[in-house]
């Protein structure tokens, strides 16, 4: 009876132990797919060239596979949304994290669940049909769809992770930092922004590299608001992102065509992109715990 | 508190412009919201028929039905959570009742965080060509995509609860003599069924909102089946079929309704997230 328990008791453990790593499978699944897929492209297209060359022309008779284009915007399109989203989830936070009624707090908090939860597609309809005309009359440009777009777009996508992590980073700081704080005769709004904020500032650094993961990864909504044309990035001109990039010509690229190859490469960028996000996060992640 | 007459003017000039900024960036943040909620719901309530919910497309009647939408949705939803609910609730489960070794816990650990910052269009490039490759472009593709996606957060809230577990049922079951595979069935299971329901609701929201993952790997057909025939043939959600049908055929009026019925989704689901975490934690403090 003891011997078919233990044997029993292994054998689970065993099953558990594979269940645990399904995980690390998948990360590995992953990249060496990305991996595997993307080397051949950049091999025949040359490092140099593919990432910096300025321009990309997939279907023309002499193709040229050059992405900057893609990489630059996706840089200044996330820099944009950053520099928009930032300010307003980081003041928007220091209000929630220590100066909201509870009540007024539930609804703040309800409203940012809600501007988590929309989906993607949803943002980029209302951009599509308010931002986009509405660019194109109060500048005067011939087609509203733009980088511009997008920025406002991912700004306000971002906004909720920004907000959630730094609402978390401010309340965790120690209740002795404000308390010495307003013994020494600051004000409690002198408090929050220069005792309080700057000791979150490894937790607010963690939504922000959050936030610069999810702008850059985002597809669906730019891919309505952006346009799609490959040039070099302008705010009112017609874009397109490293995840644009991707997603548009697959569908119409021949399989093991150079094209398709080149489209594997670029996600393989992305791909390293987001890896390079990931590890920035868990740094500031790991310091705003100690 | 009281105004001290000892805070200087340049003082108050910063903790005025201080709350400025806060009040704006406040009211622009639930501005936003509102006005999202109001002007889909706005736009497409008017758009939602009976007609619209329960027919299919059809060019001889020339309508557009969503039905095979909603429908390949729901089929999506289960299928994943029919296989994201044992491998992330064993994963927690291995890592807090049977691991021992610490760096293959942080392994673990670190991989799942990985898993959940990659963005959706990368994984439905990768379920494109691994599942889509070998099951054919399908909803079944598109629900073992979902299941990776979703791993971190089932996995994530799992653990949370079993960690509340208290430490003294397992050793008090330890102590009548009960194996470790027992106790992990009859004491600690039970304990984490909060954790669970509430990762499979956050879960049910991430799916619903889903559409890079699934344009690629399920595709955006329009075609009403049962489940077993559906989870096999391809299939466009409620989100690629908005999507095609705002970029690709202009079909605003239908697009709206879609957004306004996934709107409405989210707004349950977010209400169903909150009702539950209040009931489980009634039945704790008891």
């Amino acid at each position: 009876m003891r011997k078919q328990q233990k044997f029993m008791e292994n054998f689970i453990h065993g099953v558990f132990l594979l269940l645990g790593l399904v995980t690390v499978g998948c990360v590995l699944l992953i990249t060496v797919y990305l991996v595997l897929s993307g080397i051949p492209g950049i091999r025949r297209i040359g490092v140099f060239s593919f990432l910096f060359r300025s321009t990309w022309e997939s279907t023309a008779k002499e193709p040229v596979f050059g992405i900057l284009p893609f990489i630059l915007t996706s840089i200044y399109g996330t820099a944009g949304a950053i520099l928009f989203g930032v300010p307003i989830g980081f003041l928007t936070a220091v209000y929630l994290a220590k100066l909201a009624p509870p009540k007024i707090k539930a609804i703040v908090e309800s409203a940012v669940s809600l501007l988590a939860g929309i989906p993607s597609v949803v943002y980029g309809l209302v951009g599509m049909l308010i931002l986009v005309p509405g660019i194109r009359k109060l500048f005067s440009v011939p087609d509203g769809a733009s980088l511009l777009a997008a920025i406002i777009v991912l700004a306000v996508m971002i906004l909720p992770s920004i907000i959630k992590v730094s609402v978390t980073a401010l309340e965790a700081v120690p209740q002795e930092y404000e308390d010495a704080s307003l013994a020494l005769g600051a004000t409690p709004i002198e408090t929050y922004f220069r005792v309080s904020a700057p000791a979150a500032k490894s937790g607010i650094a963690a939504a922000v590299v959050l936030g610069v993961g999810r702008a850059i990864g985002e597809a669906m909504a730019v891919m309505m608001v952006s346009g799609n044309v490959p040039n070099m990035p302008g705010l009112f001109q017609s874009v397109r992102f490293l995840t644009t990039a991707v997603a548009s010509e697959m569908s119409y690229s021949s399989a093991g065509s150079l094209q398709r190859q080149a489209l594997f490469s670029i996600a393989l960028v992305l791909y390293l992109f987001i890896l390079m996000i990931n590890a920035a996060l868990n740094f500031f992640l790991k310091r705003s715990k100690t | 508190m009281q105004k001290d007459k000892s805070v200087s003017n340049s003082r108050k000039a910063y903790i005025g412009a201080m709350k400025g900024m806060m009040a704006l960036s406040v009211a622009v943040t639930c501005g936003l919201a509102l006005f999202l909620i109001l002007y889909v719901l706005y736009k497409g309530l008017p758009n939602i028929t009976w007609e619209l919910l329960s027919t299919k497309p059809s060019v001889l009647a020339d309508r557009i039905g969503i039905l095979p939408d909603i429908l390949n949705t729901i089929y999506i939803i289960i299928a994943t959570l029919l296989v994201v609910l044992p491998l992330g609730v064993g994963a927690a489960i291995y890592l807090t009742e049977y691991a021992a070794n610490p760096r293959l816990v942080a392994g673990i650990e670190y991989a799942a965080e990985t898993l959940s910052g990659i963005p959706s269009i990368i994984y439905g490039f990768v379920g494109m060509m691994v599942f889509a490759g070998t099951l054919g472009t399908s909803l079944l593709a598109g629900a073992l995509t979902l299941v990776i996606m979703n791993l971190p957060t089932i996995m994530r809230t799992a653990q949370e609860s079993l960690k509340t577990v208290p430490q003294s049922y397992r050793e008090g079951a330890f102590g009548l003599g009960a194996g470790k595979w027992r106790v992990v069935r009859t004491v600690v299971l039970p304990g984490c069924i909060d954790g669970v329901v509430t990762g499979c609701i956050l879960s049910i929201g991430r799916i619903l909102g889903e559409s890079a993952a699934l344009l690629y790997t399920a595709g955006f057909a329009h075609v009403l089946n049962g489940f077993f025939a559906g989870i096999r043939s391809s299939g466009a959600s409620l989100t690629v079929a908005m999507y095609v049908y705002a970029k690709d055929r202009g079909e605003f009026e239908i697009a709206f309704a879609i957004a306004a019925i996934l709107m409405m989704l989210t707004l349950a689901v977010n209400l169903a997230a909150v009702l539950v975490g209040r009931y489980f934690k009634k039945r704790r403090s008891l």
